[in-house]
């Protein structure tokens, strides 16, 4: 994370909290005040593993599913860094990615083929694209950084009985996929129930929901259940979480080159 | 070498599977191979069959810091004795001491960043009766030492071993028209032969769009340096040649950068002959080119790649297909369910308009097989140039693997 920007929000939010200039907050100020708070409720996690089940399905209801085990390392001051590790389809077994995520400037990434042995360094300008078949982007999935967007407060609502924030947020990478994304924050524990996607068009792309929340260290909340609805294409991808586990013990040295190639 | 595999392999078994994480994979596959046109030699065929296997053991204890992998492949083939063979692509043991990795056994590696031809890729001796592209290749047995620091990665090798390179035998198809005798002796024109063993040493690192390696060779070079007559028809043409493998050094460069959807790519080596007829001679290669991806091209979700790669060398042009060529390929990446993607390209000679043209294509049926095809064509050949033997072997082949 960016300190800097960090430390003004953070005024922005201390003098927000005084009687006579919250009358005075606009909807930006209020919106990067969430994110913010959002953001600071998830410090601290040091690293975290975890398997994930992503079940893909067409119009048609086909499904094909891919199991894929994700270690992330947080990174003070940047994006987190992560490697997912690929489990099925069978004959992509093995095959990782290794992702440095930056708020601005394209992530680094590289992809092991295991049956060539060959790292390759991918072009990762382009975070828009489809992570591994999903309806999940590779933006979708990377760390999620307060730099990475602006803000703007619309409303507040409540969703399946929920209070929420529903906030609007301009994506800040000049290579993202969309115009804009709206999401539902739940006020209490800050966390998003609900984001809806525009695409560069500002039309309606996709709605992910989130379910089954699980909070891990008395602090950071997961959810079990992510549902990502694609409304142009009628497909549709679930992944389903379990087996996290936080402060593992992982450092840089389990996120580098080396450590891609022997990741199995 | 032996026994330190044999009580890791016995070890792993031992030791109780809740403190282990042991697993088997691989694949068993089926292949068709159909010839357009009639074969040079009656001896050829114009359908191969065959079947392969390659099934993994992978195995890893004290916190995966250390683990065991064994992969062995064997294919049948329908009538190329050659091409029926078995290698241990993988039994090595890897351990991992802070920023330290150590790795003993036969095991694989790959250098390089171009697509079209792996020239700065030495460790590994290339089984080319698997196919005529070369991607396939033999275990290697090594003792690799190797660090990741902030300047980069440094990768130690000694190589014991030296791996003669496979070649189709007399039934198969597509080969050159000499039949390359692998059953007698292969000739090293130095007294070590093939007891040698082999030096190596890479550094690599990045800096942030920039990639780049900088690699060196000293041992028995993978490609041979000649061949060497042993039969001849009744005209005094050579029939049958053993291959003659020879010491070099080799220096590499690869390098590769990153402009918006642009990447840039560099390969070059630099081969001094240490022995045989050649001793003292060099040679240069290098191909340069770059890969544009145009992301969503269909509106959509798929990507489509062109691949632009130009070859040099200053070999002698009965040698190398790469002596002045062009590659363009064009890569349609579905992005889809079943991980369909094509590949289509030429590659086109510029002083004699040879072209060789390739198309690779594969999408996953179900979870558990992949369904692969494949087309090669030959055309424009002249006499004197390596394609020229293959001039009636355009053919197309299908494979069918389940993985497990």
């Amino acid at each position: 994370m960016n300190h800097r920007i960090v430390n003004a929000a953070m005024l922005a939010v201390t003098i927000s909290l005084l009687p006579f200039s919250t009358m005075a907050e606009t909807p930006e100020e209020k919106g990067l005040a969430i994110a913010i708070e959002a953001d600071k409720r998830d410090e601290g996690f040091g690293d975290s593993t975890a398997n994930m089940i992503m079940e893909l399905k067409n119009k048609q209801g086909d499904t094909s599913t891919r199991y894929i085990r994700i270690k992330t390392l947080e990174v003070i001051g940047d994006g987190d860094k992560s490697m997912s590790i690929f489990d099925k389809p069978a004959d992509v077994k093995g095959t990782a990615f290794l992702t440095y995520s930056h708020a601005i400037k394209p992530d680094e990434q590289w992809l092991y083929l295991p049956a060539l042995k060959r790292v390759k360094r991918i072009n990762s300008k382009n975070k828009s694209g489809p992570f591994m078949g999903s309806e999940f982007a590779y933006e979708d999935i990377a760390s999620q950084e307060i730099e990475k967007y602006t803000y703007k407060y619309l409303r507040d609502e409540t969703l399946n009985g929920i209070d929420t924030f529903v906030i609007e947020r301009y994506p800040a990478y000049k290579h993202s996929g969309y115009t804009r994304q709206v999401v539902w924050v739940n006020k209490e524990e800050y966390r998003p129930e609900k984001i809806v996607f525009y695409d560069r068009k500002n039309t309606l792309l996709k709605t992910l929901t989130y379910g089954d929340y699980q909070q891990y260290l008395d602090q950071y909340w997961r959810a079990d259940q992510m549902f990502m609805e694609n409304h142009q294409t009628g497909k549709s991808t679930t992944l389903t979480w379990d087996n996290y586990n936080f402060k593992t013990g992982l450092s840089d040295k389990d996120f580098n080159r080396n450590s891609l190639k022997r990741a199995k | 070498m032996k026994r330190l595999f044999i009580s890791l392999l016995l070890g792993s078994i031992l030791l109780p599977a809740s403190t282990n994480a042991a697993e088997w994979l691989g694949y068993v596959s089926g292949q068709f191979r159909g010839f357009l046109e009639d074969p040079l030699d009656p001896r050829q065929h114009n359908t191969y069959l065959s079947a392969a296997a390659e099934p993994e053991f992978y195995h890893s204890w004290d916190d995966i810091n250390q683990s065991f992998n064994a992969k062995l492949f064997y294919r049948i083939d329908q009538y190329d004795d050659n091409r029926t063979h078995g290698d241990i692509r993988e039994l090595s043991w890897t351990g991992v001491f802070d920023y330290f990795e150590v790795r003993a056994g036969i095991s694989k590696v790959f250098w390089g960043v171009a697509e079209t031809q792996h020239l700065v890729d030495i460790i590994n001796q290339t089984d080319l009766v698997e196919n005529v592209d070369g991607e396939d290749k033999l275990g290697q047995p090594m003792v690799k030492l190797s660090t990741e620091q902030d300047w980069g990665i440094i990768d130690f090798f000694v190589l014991p071993g030296f791996r003669e390179r496979t070649f189709p035998g007399v039934e198969g198809r597509p080969r050159p028209n000499v039949v390359i005798d692998t059953d007698s002796d292969a000739i090293y024109d130095f007294s070590s032969g093939q007891d040698h063993v082999d030096l190596a040493v890479r550094y690599s690192h990045y800096i942030g769009e920039w990639e780049f390696g900088l690699s060196y060779f000293s041992g028995i070079g993978r490609e041979p340096s000649d061949f060497v007559p042993t039969a001849f028809d009744a005209s005094g043409q050579p029939t049958v040649v053993v291959p003659v493998y020879s010491l070099i050094n080799q220096a590499g460069i690869d390098g590769q950068a990153f402009f918006g959807d642009w990447t840039w790519k560099l390969e070059a080596i630099n081969t001094e002959f240490r022995s045989g007829a050649r001793k003292g001679s060099h040679n240069f290669q290098s191909v340069f080119g770059f890969e544009y991806t145009w992301v969503g091209f269909t509106g959509a979700v798929s990507d489509l790649g062109f691949v632009v790669e130009y070859h040099y060398s200053d070999r002698n042009k009965r040698e190398t297909i790469f002596d002045n060529d062009l590659a363009t390929a064009l890569r349609y990446v579905m992005n889809d369910a079943q991980s369909t993607e094509v590949l289509f390209g030429f590659l086109t000679d510029a002083e004699t308009y040879t072209i060789s043209s390739f198309i690779e294509a594969s999408t996953r049926l179900g979870e558990s097989w992949v369904l692969e095809g494949e087309l090669r064509t030959y055309s424009g050949t002249e006499e004197g140039r390596p394609l020229f033997s293959y001039r009636f072997d355009n053919f197309a082949q299908v494979d069918l693997a389940y993985y497990f």
